[in-house]
């Protein structure tokens, strides 16, 4: 309900703007892109949203105008009228009708282009509808321009009423234009009306707030009315009169006694009576100002007859009100705005007047009848002068004293650690108020870890119970293992078998053994074919030996191998004694390398026994690790070699120049040209 | 003051030992040493590491389901402390402890049982296949029992005086 809080509507663009801000807004937010070469549903659908999106941006923002300006028959009366007053009821509605008309002209605009784009075929017919459709749109809103002109200043206007909450407690100030009503609200409000010496200083309404009785008062300022005829009146007094009419309040009629606002007490008198029917049931308070001037006694006889008759309209309604009217009720009373003669004792007047009325309405009302049961306080009224103090019995009394006194001397700990040394030193036993079975076991330390267990995790009620099962299970456990025990297998291996074995195993041993060491001599080891064994190792003895260990009789196989021997021929050559033919040159050559290595695994003895790695003075290095790897150059150059099973650097022999099986042979895949 | 496990191998950490590692989903990983630590954080399954408990446990190395452990179980109720209840545990622990040692001693010794017989088994099988490494087949096919030939000595003088002779 916008009440009074005309301040949040939103700014009403001008017709021109507001076409920029709508068209703007389209060309950002939608696609901007769009090809002749695209499909037509797409085209179709690029433009139909632009027709949309301007549509509903249309539709969005005048709706929210129509919303947010207050129609005038749903806000208070109050601010219906000064509406219609201060903006022609009519011309509001128009404007706003207009505004409405606007909108729905869009809509139908939008809803018939965006019909015939259905059926547009290239993109420039869409493009053109879409041109037209955005410019009967514009010129809608081209056409409401001065409406929005309009709704916007008045927009502006009302922003800047004041807040007159019509329903609180108000008091109304009015009167001849000059006679003092804005020094009034000056004095007593915080507001600051323009106060000067012309007429209608004041042009509309203002709003001060004072306070009474804990209680806040709205104090409006009218601007002065003039006694016309209705009809007759300005925008400026109808706002006054507006107030008047519609807010309930406490009413001030401000008298000039002095006449120098320049208008005389009759005038005023006649004012008075001309608008007397709008005080109905409000309680009236007239107020004569500029008594400093001229105070209330000194006015000539005439006056002071209408100013009684203006008293006494005004204690009318005090009677209308209810209650006897009596001389307490101020109805009258005299004040001076310049000397603040009496300016408290007016407000203080209005105050209690209206709050007294408005709390007689209330409790009139029915609503409030059931709170008055609940908050009102009786106290019954003294019947006599007798004191009667409370009675408290002497028991109570005893007690509270007693307490009293062991408060005092009950021993806390703070004390008991004062006692023993202060805070530092001493550490407060805290196991004191323990609640045991047993009052011995307070101080008693208990293991929280024993034999690598928490012993809290074994805690239980019944843990004997439970050990004497185990043990007993245990024992029960033992006992059948040890009948278990008894199975023992039978079978095994006899002496001869376990022999066997054992022999198995370390001829085995050997095999591996031997595997091992050419596997890793296997570098510097040539792989040569058996006829050239070099360590005289494949002899017919041992042969013979392995035969006869494996239970054979090798004299059979010893004599079969020897008789085809080569080595009788070679044997005959070798001793000394015989003089070699040229017919066993063949022989000499494959023979001597045996003899030569044969020479050189004889003489193997060496009488030193240094360390290879100990550097002599006469070898010519310069420490051990020189040595080491000059030995180790030499081992390296030497490896090669000896893979290849050469004699030495100089041996180039190749032994077959033609092996057959690189030399012949078809391939499964591919050509022969080079073997 | 508690004795924690170790969440990798299982072991007790006792105090001022070992790191703690809290997760993000408020998991607290409790480790005995860096050993475990750094495993973990190379994302090991201590179910695959064999020297862990959980492993061990998993294939049936070590004993998994007894009465002994019932007897200890995190219990988060606080009881009133009673001097005999404490004086009986202390007491139970040290047998309970006893009891279950000999059941897990008892447990891998069972396990190693079968060993005598799966060895027996083999030796047999060596020793049929690998027979003729120490006899021969001619000589087996004579004497069918696996006992050692006797080694056949060879005349050397004879095989000497054939040499000369040619």
């Amino acid at each position: 309900m916008v009440q009074y809080n005309f301040k949040k509507i939103t700014v009403v663009p001008n017709g021109k703007d507001f076409v920029d801000i709508i068209l703007s807004r389209t060309q950002r937010q939608t696609p901007t892109v769009v090809h002749k070469g695209y499909a037509i549903t797409r085209l179709r659908q690029f433009y139909m949203r632009k027709v949309k999106y301007t549509q509903q941006n249309f539709h969005e923002k005048l709706s929210t105008i129509i919303d947010e300006f207050p129609r005038l028959d749903d806000i208070h009366p109050f601010y219906g009228d000064l509406l219609h007053v201060l903006y022609n009821k009519d011309h509001y509605k128009l404007a706003l009708g207009q505004i409405n008309t606007a909108r729905n002209l869009i809509s139908k605009i939008a809803k018939d282009y965006v019909k015939l784009l259905k059926y547009g075929d290239s993109l420039y017919r869409c493009k053109c509808l879409k041109v037209a459709a955005l410019g009967r749109m514009c010129t809608v809103i081209k056409r409401i321009g001065p409406s929005l002109a309009y709704l916007e200043q008045i927009r502006q206007h009302m922003a800047r009423l004041p807040s007159i909450d019509p329903n609180t407690r108000t008091i109304l100030i009015c009167g001849y234009p000059n006679v003092g009503k804005s020094s009034f609200i000056n004095k007593i409000t915080r507001a600051d009306v323009d106060v000067q010496p012309y007429a209608f200083t004041t042009k509309s309404l203002f709003v001060g707030h004072t306070d009474y009785k804990y209680l806040r008062y709205q104090v409006i300022d009218t601007p002065g009315i003039l006694d016309r005829p209705f009809e007759d009146r300005n925008i400026i007094e109808m706002c006054s009169i507006t107030a008047l009419a519609h807010l309930r309040a406490a009413v001030l009629f401000f008298l000039d006694i002095s006449g120098s606002c320049g208008y005389s007490i009759a005038q005023q008198a006649a004012l008075f009576h001309s608008i007397k029917s709008l005080f109905m049931n409000k309680p009236l308070i007239i107020v004569c100002n500029k008594t400093d001037l001229q105070p209330l006694e000194g006015i000539p006889e005439e006056d002071m007859k209408l100013v009684m008759e203006m008293k006494a309209e005004a204690a009318k309604t005090v009677i209308g009100q209810g209650g006897e009217p009596t001389n307490a009720e101020e109805v009258l009373l005299t004040m001076s705005t310049l000397t603040e003669d009496g300016v408290i004792a007016v407000k203080n007047a209005a105050c209690e007047r209206l709050l007294n009325q408005r709390v007689e309405l209330k409790m009139k009302s029915k609503k409030l009848n059931d709170c008055l049961n609940r908050f009102h306080v009786a106290i019954p009224k003294p019947r006599d002068h007798k004191e009667r103090p409370p009675c408290i019995p002497q028991a109570v009394l005893e007690a509270k004293a007693k307490q009293a006194a062991e408060k005092e001397r009950r021993k806390t700990e703070k004390d008991l650690e004062n006692e023993n040394g202060g805070a530092g030193v001493y550490s407060a036993s805290l196991k004191k108020n323990y609640i045991l079975a047993n009052d011995e076991w307070k101080e008693d330390i208990m293991p929280e870890i024993f034999d690598g267990h928490n012993v809290y995790d074994f805690v239980d009620a019944d843990i004997l119970q439970r050990l004497e099962e185990l043990e007993r299970e245990e024992g029960l456990r033992q006992a059948e293992e040890a009948d278990d025990d008894f199975e023992m297998d039978g079978k095994e291996l006899n002496p001869e078998e376990q022999r066997a074995l054992t022999e198995i195993r370390k001829k085995k041993s050997l095999l591996i053994q031997q595997h091992r060491i050419k596997k890793s001599t296997a570098e510097s080891r040539p792989t040569v074919p058996r006829k050239f064994d070099k360590d005289r190792e494949f002899t017919s003895k041992r042969m013979g030996r392995q035969l006869s260990s494996l239970g054979l009789d090798p004299s059979l196989a010893i004599n079969r191998a020897r008789s085809r021997s080569i080595s009788r021929g070679r044997k005959r050559e070798r001793s000394p004694d015989r003089v070699d033919t040229n017919g066993d040159v063949m022989d000499m050559d494959v023979d001597t390398p045996n003899k030569k290595l044969r020479l050189r695994s004889t003489s193997r003895s060496r009488s030193k026994s240094r360390p290879p790695s100990e550097v002599v003075p006469g070898e010519g290095f310069k420490d051990v690790t020189q040595k080491g790897k000059a030995l180790k150059l030499a081992k390296k150059s030497v490896k090669k070699r000896n893979k290849d099973a050469r004699r030495g650097e100089a041996d180039r022999v190749i032994p077959t120049l033609k092996p057959k099986h690189l030399f012949s042979g078809k391939r499964s895949t591919g050509k022969t040209q080079r073997r | 003051m508690r004795l924690e496990k170790c969440w990798f191998c299982s072991s007790t950490i006792y105090p001022g030992h070992g790191i703690q590692f809290v997760r993000n989903d408020a998991k607290i990983f409790r480790f005995c040493r860096s050993k475990c630590h750094k495993n973990f954080k190379m994302k090991r399954n201590p179910r695959k590491v064999k020297w862990t408990k959980a492993y061990r446990r998993l294939h049936g190395k070590d004993m998994t389901q007894d009465s002994t452990f019932e007897f200890e179980r995190k219990r988060n109720r606080p009881e009133r402390y009673d001097r005999n209840l404490a004086e009986n545990t202390l007491k139970a622990i040290k047998k309970i402890d006893k009891v279950r040692v000999t059941r897990e001693a008892k447990h891998i010794e069972r396990r190693m049982k079968g060993k005598k017989g799966k060895e027996l088994q083999e030796a047999k099988k060596e020793l049929e296949q690998n027979i003729s490494l120490v006899k021969a087949p001619a000589v087996l096919k004579e004497d069918l029992s696996l006992t050692l030939p006797i080694k056949v000595k060879v005349s050397q003088t004879q095989a000497e005086s054939h040499l000369m002779e040619e």
